[in-house]
């Protein structure tokens, strides 16, 4: 059974100018890896310090998503996907855990699989919050793939301003 | 990860200095529960005025230790100033039943009583 949601991210439109992918077992001092190698990433497009905050922020939710549930705490491997476009950035973490039966109620604000590790049940929604369009894709006993977009609008802004100057 | 404690009569002030995300959470957790349990304990501010990032545990933590305060009709306020925090307290819903003070002393001062509303 191939789960999926009505999520719009728009992979595969543009060439991305420059990609990046990570590979590293599932352990919870990697969330803080992972979340640094994406931000200095996708520095190179000089995005705002917000824009950069949101983007540390999904990943960190994402990553620990696939450590916490998809590995279950298990050994296990995480890939990190990212392609970078002029404008945005496309984020696509991928674990080969115990996949996600109910998506649409994984999305759901507060709720939690694990209430008794005192967990937010705000994963989700913070993507969802922080990046433009999240797409989840996943598959019970294979996996989870997440599929995160995030549109620089400051570097429209700063184009916008230097017409301006003109 | 660091959590620092400091006492103003039966107000708890946590400090919390680094970064936390689900790896510091147990840590944190731990430290503060165990501060938590002291008779003097009554009310709790989380001062995250030294945290550099925060994730959904971080929410996890605050709402846990809320729902411990409020059985024995405790407050619990926060003192943040840092934006991306900002944003996430706020898109929890935190916000709404905590406080939230720009810096510590603010938060101190809110909490005795001591400044006129």
């Amino acid at each position: 059974m191939m789960a999926k949601d009505n999520g719009t991210a728009s992979a595969g439109k543009k060439k991305p100018i420059n990609e990046m992918t990570l590979i590293f077992p599932a352990l919870s001092r990697n969330e803080s890896f992972a979340r640094v190698v994406a931000a200095s990433f996708i520095s190179q497009l000089d995005p705002s310090i917000e824009e950069l905050a949101d983007v540390r922020t999904a990943v960190s939710e994402a990553v620990t998503n696939a450590i916490i549930h998809g590995y279950e705490d298990k050994a296990g491997n995480i890939k990190m996907i990212c392609l970078l476009y002029d404008d945005s950035v496309e984020i696509t973490v991928i674990d080969e855990g115990k996949g996600i039966e109910n998506i649409e109620l994984a999305r759901q604000p507060l709720y939690t699989s694990k209430p008794d590790m005192e967990r937010s049940g705000m994963g989700f929604t913070v993507m969802e919050t922080f990046m433009d369009e999240v797409k989840v894709e996943s598959e019970v006993g294979k996996g989870t793939k997440v599929t995160m977009l995030k549109y620089f609008k400051s570097l429209k802004d700063k184009e916008r301003r230097a017409k301006n100057d003109k | 990860m660091q959590v620092k404690f400091s006492n103003k009569g039966n107000i708890l002030i946590v400090r919390l200095i680094g970064e936390l995300d689900h790896h510091a959470s147990d840590y944190v957790r731990r430290k503060i529960d165990g501060e938590m349990i002291k008779p003097t304990t009554k009310n709790i501010i989380f001062d995250l005025s030294n945290l550099s990032f925060m994730d959904s545990s971080g929410i996890g933590i605050i709402m846990g230790r809320y729902r411990a305060i409020s059985r024995i009709n405790g407050q619990i306020a926060v003192a943040c100033s840092n934006a991306q925090i900002l944003k996430l307290l706020e898109m929890s819903g935190i916000s709404k039943v905590i406080q939230i003070f720009s810096d510590a002393d603010k938060a101190v001062k809110s909490m005795l009583g001591v400044t006129k509303k």
